[in-house]
């Protein structure tokens, strides 16, 4: 019975992309996995999405600078991307996880991780509200 | 697509070879079901609102569902899955699958699932 089930076998040592219950991401690489979904993930990284822009370089921009504004200046393109990644945080932000163990309750999708489409994204200028957490 | 052979098969299947003997006869209806679909174009919404549309490669009892050439259905919206191509959804998070209009039969469904509400 379901010989072929969609187990993680096919995914162990590759780079895997989670996805909470709680809405975070995390990527990282499959170490194991068992019957309940349970994982192992090594040299994982949390990617946060945010829509907030996050002043670095602070000191040689006025204060008065609020999220809105800065928003409505890269709407109208009144600020380059340049500018944008030299004074703002980039757009996802990588926390370094290391080791962790995912309980399976918590998770409700793993991806195979495409590496070459990976590089390929700009994480800088990638925006996103958060995911919403699971509601059962 | 006939279900009462999968019907037969399940219950053939539980009493030879003992598997979860608490196995509902419901959940082994949807699983053989799903068995069916793999193949065809699908999308599943999940309880997080996020909706992938990709080719369903395989399910297990659990009804996790397996997806190749994923694709989420509001890219711009959600970003997060933009470097998968295949993905393993966990039966627990899954709010609707959507299926192909060929995929379903709804008389040999409907048929199906009240001999299962009888009892068999």
């Amino acid at each position: 019975m379901a010989s072929a089930g969609p187990g993680l076998e096919s995914l162990v040592d590759q780079i895997i992309s989670v996805i909470t219950n709680d809405g975070r991401n995390i990527v990282g690489t499959l170490r194991g996995f068992d019957q309940a979904t349970n994982i192992i993930l090594d040299e994982s990284h949390e990617r946060v999405y945010s829509t907030r822009y996050v002043l670095v370089n602070c000191d040689l921009l006025p204060g008065l600078l609020s999220n809105a504004l800065i928003g409505s200046l890269v709407q109208n393109s009144a600020i380059s991307n340049k500018f944008l990644s030299w004074c703002l945080k980039e757009g996802v932000q990588q926390l370094v996880l290391g080791l962790y163990i995912i309980r399976g309750d918590n998770i409700s999708v793993v991806g195979e991780v495409d590496e070459e489409l990976d590089a390929r994204l700009d994480l800088s200028n990638l925006r996103a509200h958060p995911l919403k957490p699971v509601i059962h | 697509m006939d279900l009462s052979v999968f019907h037969r098969r399940n219950k053939s299947q539980v009493n030879e070879k003992d598997i979860i003997v608490t196995s509902n006869f419901a959940t082994q209806l949807f699983f053989s079901y799903f068995k069916e679909l793999v193949g065809k174009e699908v999308t599943v919404e999940l309880k997080n609102d996020l909706a992938i549309r990709g080719t369903l490669h395989s399910v297990d009892q659990y009804l996790n569902i397996k997806l190749e050439n994923t694709r989420v259905v509001d890219q711009d919206k959600y970003p997060h899955m933009l470097s998968v191509r295949n993905c393993f959804i966990r039966g627990s998070v899954v709010r609707y699958v959507l299926l192909p209009q060929d995929g379903v039969d709804i008389d040999i469904l409907h048929d199906a699932t009240r001999r299962e509400a009888r009892g068999g």
